[in-house]
């Protein structure tokens, strides 16, 4: 009988074996995706614990995301607050347990948390888990001005459609807008009204992801090409052969029933002649037209330090879904920003920009600097060149032609006073009859750029002219009368 | 005084220091929420196990030294888990440390020889069957398993109790059996059979362990009875014959009651794969295997894992029963967590050397069944967080909350020291 019992204990030694393995496979092997698993409790108490860096405005003057401390049965928790509620709603983003997070909450978590493993990070966590308190994240000082967001906001008001700005030499953001928009100190509640029929979809950023035709703003890129083609100066004499010429056996006609006689490069920006440039696209031809466009950013998404989930690529769509650039097109619709071309506004923005700073495109930035609990900067952003677009000649002929359209063209209404405005308007049919989505995109002052603005409005009877010029100006005003820019 | 209560009373003050270290640990990690006058828990416990100590040099001079210690070491991390997680519960369970060590005290005081119990083994065979039949008749279903009986304001666990019934009944029952059970009454194939009759019993136990599992929907005591019917057979007669068809019967009896009786279909649904539905049935089982996979190599340290929600419950549903393994894994980690099962193995090996040192078949087999119960239970549960097998509400031998898990486990560890002491005295 002792042999059996003896047996038992050996059976006892094996299940003990198993339970020990098993152990370790949780603890070790599977533990790294367990503790990333959404369902685990203490990953969300765990990051909730952490008193988050505040984001604020550029210059770091005004807090857009402070933390709200609730003590319960021992346990401290750091809510998330917005104190100015929908306005910074989409360059911010939210933070929540239940419905996780987004925009720049998300992009930079690491630092907010202060899970980026930077060495002056660590000490500072270090210290604050030997003295047993809170780990406090980094701050973020971010590049959005409050005057140029508000005369956003201000702007948009119950329009539906987005306003970006840019600085130029830099690509820093100074605004960001959406509308309709959300209060993201109430998320819960917005996503519940967000999938009420007729919400106007609050909750997507139209600025990074909303895709439009970018209609005759896009002429902007058309006529970068050929003049970078050589043969084209903006002296250069086209016939604009009427009203309407037949472009693949469909009529394509000039807006308003104008009719355009032997015009040059400059006028045909100025008056938004079709006729005049999808004969230039033909021209000028696919290849150069979307090398162009490539390197103004199209085709891809944009570099900037944004979820790339909230970031859409411009390009052509087919029913919601991306052509690859070597799909068959009519290249002279393509041409005046027709067919089928969507472009975000944040992208339409680029393409101000980098006519602004002279040809070279820089990459969007939200974010200037993250600041650690005991005062050290320890990340610094630095404005990035993408790619040189153009020549500066090249830049300075289209800054002209552009401040020709505001001065005497299409985009008068962005006249600000003593300031030179230098635009081009956009309106683009919506498919619904006299509904447009109506473009205007700038950059002032033309001698010496210091903001880039795209606005867009959605399905609206007016036009870029008469709706989007007046908002872009009153983002440049406001921002250039802050005498926050440099 | 003998030397084995010398060795006992060393190892009881290592004890001692080990859940001194560990209440001072909980309380300096959580004297935000805590009151400092808890720590009398500590002080307190100790004083139990120094009267245990005495109770054994005057009523068991030479039984094992290591038993009691590792039953304390074993308490004191329940103890100590159960205080971090909640202080009146461990208030209550200190108090049911209490009772259980006045009726380990009282059983030995009591029964005096061990050998006594066998005269009684009917009796004791249908009290344990009365206790089951009356839980599945007047029993109270908490969480859709019916394992309590309500007993004026506190709730008792009868299968607890049943266990410890059973492993001196079939002690007793096999020990008369022992021969005719070994016998082949024809050879098939090559393989001994005995008389057909002789099946009655394991029939018998196979039909109790299954009603058990359809009508009390606790599958765990369902295993651990079976189990422990299976291994006692196997020590007695030596057949594995039986342990074959004895596991051939309970695997189509548990395939018939899966397919009949959902919550068992859904309890092997979720042990085979509890990931699609993390927020309702397969969330405990989910959240206990987070805490686990949460404390790594080391742990956290006592006291400073993760483990309650800002609304005061516990994450892990039913953390101070089942979930408690998962708990001090959480917070010792690995090395931890491996020590425990190292010390439950060690209980296993003391008690097994007590049975091999018996010199009669009813302390042989009473001892390998207790210890044999003991190591089973645990595996099962144990096992039950870890995925290993099902996970069954049965407690963790003296680390789970529970006053019947408490008492009979007393009980089971008097029933071992009364062998010891026996056996070694004659060795002496």
């Amino acid at each position: 009988m002792n042999a059996r019992i003896g047996r038992l204990f050996w059976i006892a030694a094996l299940g003990t074996l198993i339970l020990v393995t098993m152990t370790a496979y949780w603890q070790i092997w599977a533990a790294p995706d367990l503790a990333a698993r959404e369902d685990n409790a203490r990953l969300v108490y765990r990051q909730l614990s952490v008193k988050r860096g505040l984001i604020y405005d550029a210059g770091g003057r005004t807090v857009l995301a402070a933390n709200k401390r609730r003590v319960k049965n021992g346990i401290t928790l750091y809510l998330r607050r917005y104190p100015f509620g929908p306005l910074f709603a989409q360059p911010v983003g939210y933070n929540t347990v239940g419905e996780g997070r987004t925009a720049l909450e998300l992009y930079y978590n690491d630092y907010l948390t202060s899970s980026n493993s930077d060495l002056a990070t660590l000490f500072d966590k270090l210290g604050d888990k030997l003295q047993g308190q809170t780990v406090t994240g980094n701050d973020l000082v971010t590049s959005l001005s409050m005057p140029a967001q508000r005369a956003a906001a201000r702007g948009l008001g119950a329009l539906h459609g987005a306003v970006v700005a840019l600085e130029p030499q830099t690509g820093r953001v100074l605004a960001m807008a959406s509308s309709p928009g959300y209060n993201p100190n109430d998320v819960a509640g917005a996503i519940k009204r967000a999938a009420a029929p007729g919400s106007g979809s609050p909750l997507l950023n139209r600025a990074t992801q909303g895709l439009y035709a970018p209609g005759s703003t896009f002429k902007v890129v058309t006529a970068t090409a050929a003049l970078e083609s050589g043969r084209y100066t903006p002296d250069t004499i086209i016939d604009g052969k009427g009203t309407c010429i037949t472009i693949q056996t469909v009529p394509l006609c000039n807006a308003g029933g104008e009719s355009a006689g032997q015009v040059s490069l400059a006028e045909a920006l100025t008056f938004s002649y079709n006729t005049v440039f999808a004969q230039i696209g033909e021209q000028v031809g696919k290849d150069r037209l979307y090398r162009t466009m490539q390197a103004y950013g199209f085709f891809q998404k944009p570099p900037a330090d944004f979820p790339s989930d909230e970031l859409s690529r411009s390009g052509m769509y087919s029913r919601g879904r991306f052509l690859s650039p070597s799909a068959p097109v009519d290249i002279a619709r393509v041409a005046i920003g027709q067919e089928r071309l969507l472009a975000t506004p944040l992208q339409m923005a680029t393409v101000a920009a980098t006519i602004a700073n002279g040809g070279m495109r820089m990459a969007p930035s939200l974010v200037d600097k993250a600041v650690s609990p005991s005062g050290k900067t320890v990340f610094e952003s630095r404005p990035e060149q993408i790619t040189r677009v153009m020549s500066s000649q090249t830049a300075a002929d289209l800054t002209s032609m552009m401040r020709r359209v505001v001065e005497e063209g299409t985009g008068t209404a962005a006249n600000v006073g003593n300031l030179s405005v230098a635009g081009k308007t956009g309106t683009a049919e919506t498919g619904t009859a006299g509904l447009n989505n109506a473009w205007f995109i700038a950059f002032a002052p033309a001698e010496r750029p210091r903001i880039a603005v795209a606005v867009v409005i959605e399905r609206t009877p007016e036009f870029g002219g008469t709706i989007a010029a007046p908002i872009a100006r009153d983002v440049i005003e406001a921002y250039l009368a802050s005498g926050v820019a440099k | 005084m003998r030397s084995a209560r010398y060795r006992e009373l060393w190892n009881l003050l290592f004890v001692a220091l080990v859940t001194a270290v560990g209440f001072l640990s909980v309380y300096t990690a959580r004297q935000q929420e805590i009151d400092s006058t808890s720590l009398i828990y500590a002080g307190y416990f100790l004083a139990l196990y120094a009267v245990a100590h005495i109770g054994l040099r005057a009523g068991l001079p030479d039984a094992d030294p290591w038993l009691l210690p590792l039953a304390a070491l074993l308490t004191a991390v329940g103890l100590i888990e159960i205080y971090r997680l909640n202080p009146t519960l461990a208030r209550d369970q200190s108090i049911w440390i209490v009772v259980g060590l006045a009726g380990f005290l009282a059983l030995i005081l009591l029964v005096g020889d061990v050998r006594r119990l066998e005269s009684y083994k009917y009796t004791l065979g249908a009290l344990a069957v009365t206790l089951l039949l009356l839980t599945m008749v007047v029993g109270t279903e908490i969480n859709g398993a019916r394992l309590w009986i309500r007993l004026g304001g506190i709730q008792v666990q009868p299968g607890e109790f049943s266990k410890l019934l059973l492993v001196v009944f079939l002690a007793g029952y096999l020990r008369e059996k022992q021969e005719v059970l070994s016998m082949s009454h024809r050879t098939i194939l090559g393989i001994g059979f005995p008389a057909v009759r002789h099946l009655g019993p394991l029939l018998t136990m196979t039909g109790i362990a299954l009603a058990v599992v359809a009508v009390m929907n606790d599958m765990g005591t369902a295993l651990l009875l079976f189990g422990i019917f299976l291994a006692m057979l196997y020590v007695a007669t030596g057949r594995s014959l039986y342990t074959v068809v004895g596991l051939a019967l309970f695997a189509a009896g548990s395939w018939f009651v899966y397919e009949t009786a959902g919550h068992v279909r859904e309890r092997f649904s979720i042990w085979l794969n509890p990931w699609p539905d993390s927020r309702d049935t397969g969330y405990q089982l989910i959240q206990t295997i987070e805490s686990i996979a949460d404390g790594g190599l080391f742990g956290s340290g006592l006291g400073r894992s993760f483990q309650l929600l800002d609304n005061g419950s516990t994450i892990i549903p039913a953390a101070q029963t089942d979930g408690i393994y998962a708990v001090w894994a959480n917070e010792t980690g690995l090395a931890g967590a491996a020590g425990l099962l190292i010390v439950y193995l060690l209980f296993a090996y003391r008690g097994f050397k007590v049975a091999t040192l018996a010199d009669d078949s009813f302390s042989k087999l009473l001892a390998a069944g207790l210890t044999f119960a003991f190591s089973f239970q645990a595996f099962l549960i144990v096992g039950g967080v870890t995925r290993v097998v099902p996970l069954t509400g049965i407690t963790l031998p003296f680390v789970s909350y529970g006053g019947s898990s408490i008492v009979s486990n007393f009980m089971l560890l008097g029933l071992l020291l009364m062998v010891s002491d026996r056996t070694r005295k004659a060795i002496r």
